[in-house]
């Protein structure tokens, strides 16, 4: 299995399906956390059961992984891209229409990637990472933190600017990802494009709601 | 060596081939590989014979001058390739296909060439499927053919409008896989300079590295040209602008018959020229004239305020528009044969007809066509040429007629070879369109590719095995033996001798003036004073270069000029050669017309009495006349007709 | 209606594979605009050449837009800013009175720089050697009629096979990647019964001669696509990946 390394398609496919996975997670992180605005009992009630529990543990780690291989691999794709390109660089930018954010796909990675720090440090830090190793300031009513924490109109700003990057990253990861594991086709090409953009769009105003409405409600 | 032998074997027509090879003398396995071919030339004919060679286990070495093989020029060949398949039900047959091409080069090429042509033509549409060659196919998934000029059969197999590109893709893929697997050695960015001879053998060549400019030497025990033809000789050609005749040249200098140079052939739908710097004149394909009308205006005056940009090609009406190839040839009308469409357009344009800013061009229209099928059909049939056609001239063909002009496309003379594409010079041979060999005096469309890759697949695989066998015994050739030293001394001295003239113009203002004297006076017309004329005019230029050319930088890089000067001072030659051999042929045929040699009507009057033969030249030296040696054209199978297409 | 227009041209000189190159700029006047791009560079090195000067060294042949030979990167475009034409079709009524032309070489690792804008592809040679055939010998093929192929997929075979191999997609790659070149020729030939025998074998040996020569990784952001000239689809892409992925699944 040495090619998932050696090969450039290899690469790319791991690039792929750990950026797919993470797609499931937005879709898992997003339903669970829009209980917020439905009801802070339920929220509460779903920390809970993620909590330090086994499945939650794993659960977390896997995801870690999964995060550490798409940030890894996407460190290696581009620093191996900047040598192909070679050292000399063409004067005159690049006028080809491409869409923006399949160019930057790096960037945007990395400032979602800062956002992400920032996140765990203010949120799962204080939640699910105090609780591991017993640390008696551990929040047990998750939602308290959280509504707290909107409270800040920055912090809301810098949310909604962070999910705006994420729906750039996304409107180019989704159908990429998919066209890279070969899931393309002359037809399929624009639809999954399409589907891509709808799931982006999703992410955006699921993700959105949440602070705004918290900032606004309490 | 006086003695002309074309080696033709004996038997009936439609046996000779089978009876060379059941007994020509074969290369066993284990001597194949310790015998060298050199190949120079990667289009349809050097791509497949290396490719062949390589696999029958020959050691063979490639060149070519592009940076790829597949660059070669056969890539740009638009329509198709003719076979004999008769998968139409129609009537075709080998015999049918081999006397089309015979009539079609108005009775100047040799009987059991053309024979064998049409009869491994078959093999070769299987050849190319088996490699992948997308050819164009009918919804119940079997191939489809289209009809072309001078045949009444569909027998063109094509790929879009680039059957060529697909055909060389597909010998490029063979030749690719011979060079993975260490049968072929490839040599890119290297141009042939001369030709190696030792003991009466061609024993090697020395080329210029175009990039390094380092002159190098390699042996071989037989040498294979398949380096085209001599098109650019008229500078504006259809032609690549690095196409050229210089290996075929050198070959010619070091004792290979040169074969029927005036046979060039005129392709009469090009694109007009435009100005003093246009470099290259680009083809609109063939299938155009089977739904467009070629005219010009019927009065002088329209003509002229056409010129002056006073009228527009839409103004004139119906009445006052000469179609005069419907008037002239009622019978074929628009589809006579491109030698005479040719020379009916330069008739009206010399005459004061002509159209566009320069007075020659006259008017593709598919006005009609687009009234009786509607613009989808002619879009769907034509619609990249018409795309082409727009990106240069900047007008929309589906609403204003196109302009077309005639324009060198393909040169039918060649290295003389014999039946076995074995030149004078024992051990080289010549394939493609290097060699003069089965197109006559006049070319068939579709046919240029057959001939390709007829004589790489499966003629010289076979035939040159029964020069080699004799070779077995020939150790390899040290490359630094007294006539490799020569060879390549020669070849740097006209080098320096180029680059010190320093004189006062680059080298495309001699190519130009050559090109304008070879196309006012050897071209699409000829007569005995014009001839003389550019005789005279050509030694004068050649003069002129040889004192005035300047060629900047140093000859040990990269340097184009420097190629271009070692090009056309060859060219030079070749265009005395063509006036000569042209001025010597008293009689019209195929895609050489003397206008002392017409009917009444202005048709070309072929001589079979006094020309049926092949000229082959010899030369004698620089600057001294060449000596003609003709080669009879015994007539056994068919019997020689003049054509005629008015009824 | 073509005019005759003035334009300065930046372009890039460099002596050799090692010197260092810079742009050196030319004004040009009185160009007709029906004239072709690399008929004005014509023009330019016969300028040159009278002045004294060494001309620009470029490559180009058959100058109809299908040897591929031509390789200029034209104001931030390969081929110039004309849609589906090579450099050699491009012509001077795309550009107006005044302009300043910027004129560079194809950049790439996997091309290196031979002499001012010419380049050395002969990596898409070894590339097609590797693997980008049917291994079939001269002779013994059976009637070219015998497997009969559906019109959709021949027609699919030659759209990709319409590639000519110009290391465009190279060019307008910020990845330096070989995608397209490469899935062109995978999938012309894995689409056609005669290819499709070895296609397993043909991906997985032209991707690892690719990742060889120092190609980049794709990312799919479709410049390739938009700047060939002859309209090769990056869904050939997804079937290279189909393929190369099936086959070492399959090992």
């Amino acid at each position: 299995m040495s090619w998932l390394i050696k090969s450039s398609i290899g690469r790319k496919f791991i690039m792929s399906i750990s950026g797919l996975f993470m797609i499931l997670f937005l879709l898992f992180h997003m339903s669970m956390n829009l209980a917020l605005v439905f009801s802070l009992e339920a929220y509460d009630k779903i920390c809970e059961l993620l909590g330090a529990n086994w499945y939650a543990i794993i659960g977390t780690l896997v995801l870690a992984a999964g995060f550490a291989v798409h940030i890894i691999y996407a460190i290696m794709l581009t620093l191996q891209n900047r040598k192909a390109r070679g050292k000399e660089r063409y004067e005159s930018s690049s006028k080809t229409p491409t869409q923006w954010s399949s160019k930057n796909m790096f960037i945007l990675g990395l400032s979602i990637l800062l956002f992400l720090i920032l996140h765990l440090y203010q949120l799962w830090y204080n939640m699910q990472f105090k609780e591991l190793i017993g640390d008696p300031t551990a929040v047990s009513k998750g939602s308290e933190l959280v509504v707290g924490l909107f409270q800040n109109s920055w912090v809301v700003l810098v949310y909604l600017a962070a999910f705006v990057l994420l729906w750039f990253h996304l409107t180019h990861g989704f159908w990429s990802a998919l066209h890279t594991i070969g899931w393309s086709n002359k037809v399929w090409l624009k639809r999954i494009k399409v589907i891509g953009n709808i799931f982006a769009t999703l992410i955006l105003i699921g993700f959105s709601i949440i602070p705004i409405y918290l900032h606004f409600a309490y | 060596m006086n003695q002309i032998n074309s080696k033709i074997p004996e038997g009936p027509l439609a046996e000779k081939w089978a009876n060379y090879k059941n007994h020509q003398k074969l290369v066993n396995p284990a001597n194949k590989r310790r015998l060298d071919i050199i190949v120079v030339g990667t289009g349809l004919a050097g791509a497949s014979a290396a490719s062949s060679l390589g696999e029958l286990g020959f050691n063979v070495l490639n060149f070519c001058i592009q940076d790829s093989p597949r660059r070669a020029h056969s890539i740009a060949a638009q329509g198709g390739i003719n076979a004999a398949k008769n998968y139409q039900n129609d009537g075709d047959s080998v015999y049918r296909l081999f006397y089309d091409t015979i009539k079609g080069g108005d009775y100047r090429a040799r009987e059991a060439n053309v024979y064998r042509l049409a009869e491994v033509s078959n093999n070769i549409i299987d050849q190319c499927v088996a490699q992948g060659v997308p050819f164009a196919r009918e919804y119940g998934g079997l191939l489809d053919n289209r009809s072309f000029g001078g045949a009444q059969v569909s027998r063109t197999f094509y790929a879009r409008g680039q059957t060529g590109q697909q055909l060389l893709v597909g010998a490029y893929s063979a030749l690719s896989r011979a060079i993975h697997k260490g049968q072929v050695k490839l040599y890119t960015r290297r141009e042939m300079l001369d030709l190696v001879v030792i003991d009466g053998r061609a024993r090697g060549i020395i080329v210029r590295n175009l990039v390094t400019g380092k002159v190098e030497r390699y042996a071989a025990h037989a040498v294979v040209i398949a380096t085209g033809g001599y098109g650019n000789t008229f500078f504006l050609s259809t032609n690549a602008m690095n196409s050229n005749g210089s290996a075929a040249w050198q070959c010619y200098k070091k004792g290979a018959y040169f074969a029927n140079p005036c046979m060039t052939q005129i392709h009469p739908t090009c694109i007009p020229v435009h100005g003093e710097f246009q470099s290259k004149l680009t083809l609109m394909s063939e299938s155009l004239r089977n739904d467009g009308r070629i005219w010009v205006p019927k009065k002088k005056e329209d003509a002229a305020a056409i010129r002056a940009g006073k009228l527009k090609p839409t103004d004139i009406k119906e009445e006052d528009r000469d179609y005069y190839l419907e008037r002239r040839y009622p019978a074929f009308g628009n589809l006579v044969p491109r030698d005479v469409a040719s020379r009916a357009a330069k008739e009206r344009c010399d005459a004061g007809y002509g159209v566009g800013p320069t007075g020659y061009a006259v008017y593709l229209d598919f006005s009609d066509a687009i009234k009786r099928l509607g613009k989808s059909v002619i879009e769907e049939k034509y619609g990249n040429l018409f795309q082409m056609y727009q990106k240069i001239v900047d007008e929309n063909p589906y609403e204003t007629p196109m302009m077309i002009y005639p324009a060198i496309h393909y040169t039918m003379g060649g290295i003389w070879v014999d039946y076995e594409l074995m030149t004078t010079i024992p051990g080289l041979f010549a394939i493609g369109e290097a060699n003069f060999s089965d197109h006559g005096a006049n070319r068939l469309g579709a046919s240029a590719l057959m001939q390709g890759l007829a004589d790489g697949y499966f003629i010289l695989p076979y035939t040159i095995q029964n020069y080699l066998a004799d070779q077995i015994q020939v150790p390899r050739f040290d490359t630094n033996r007294p006539e490799f030293d020569e060879a390549e001394k020669g070849a740097e001295e006209r080098i320096s001798k180029l680059m010190n003239i320093k004189g006062k113009y680059p080298v495309d203002y001699f190519h130009k003036k050559l090109g304008h004297i070879m196309w006012e006076y050897v071209g699409m017309s000829r007569n005995a004073e014009g001839l003389k004329f550019a005789l005279k005019e050509i030694k004068a230029l050649k003069k002129e270069f040889w004192t005035d050319v300047r060629i900047p930088g140093t000859d040990e890089t990269v340097n184009p000029e420097l190629e271009k000067a070692l090009r056309l001072a060859d060219f030079f030659e070749i265009g005395e050669l063509i006036a000569l051999d042209a001025l010597s042929r008293e009689e019209s045929c195929g895609g050489h017309f003397r206008t002392e040699y017409q009917t009444p009507d202005g048709e070309a009057l072929r001589n079979d009495e006094k020309f049926s033969f092949v000229s082959c030249w010899e030369y004698q030296g620089e600057d001294k006349e060449p000596i003609l040696h003709k080669e009879p054209l015994n007539y056994q199978f068919v019997v020689p007709q003049q054509r005629n297409y008015k009824s | 209606m073509d005019k005759n227009i003035n334009i300065k041209l930046r372009i890039w000189r460099q002596k050799g594979p090692k010197e260092k190159g810079a742009f050196e700029t030319y004004e040009l006047e009185n160009v007709y605009q029906g004239s072709s791009f690399l008929e004005m560079l014509d023009i330019l090195n016969n300028k040159l050449i009278c002045e004294g000067k060494e001309p620009v060294a470029f490559d180009h042949d058959c100058r109809e837009g299908i040897c591929g030979m031509c390789s200029l990167y034209i104001n931030g475009h390969p081929h110039g800013p004309d849609e589906d034409v090579t450099t050699c079709q491009l012509h001077m009524r795309k550009f107006n009175d005044g302009d300043t032309i910027t004129i560079e070489p194809w950049r790439s690792a996997g091309f290196p720089i031979i002499k001012d804008l010419m380049v050395d592809r002969s990596a898409f040679d070894k590339i097609i050697q590797a693997g980008g055939y049917v291994s079939v010998n001269t002779g013994g093929a059976p009637d070219a009629n015998t497997i009969p192929i559906e019109k959709d997929k021949a027609d699919a075979a030659m759209d990709a096979a319409a590639c000519i191999g110009c290391g465009a997609c190279v060019a307008a790659c910020k990845n330096g990647s070989a995608m397209l070149f490469v899935a062109a020729k995978v999938s012309h030939l894995a689409l056609l019964p005669q290819g499709r025998i070895e296609a397993a074998k043909r991906a997985k040996a032209m991707v690892a001669k690719m990742d060889e020569l120092g190609f980049g990784n794709c990312t799919n952001t479709g410049a390739c696509e938009i700047e060939c000239p002859k309209n090769i689809s990056i869904t050939n892409i997804a079937r290279l990946n189909r393929e190369f992925l099936k086959a070492k699944f399959k090992d």
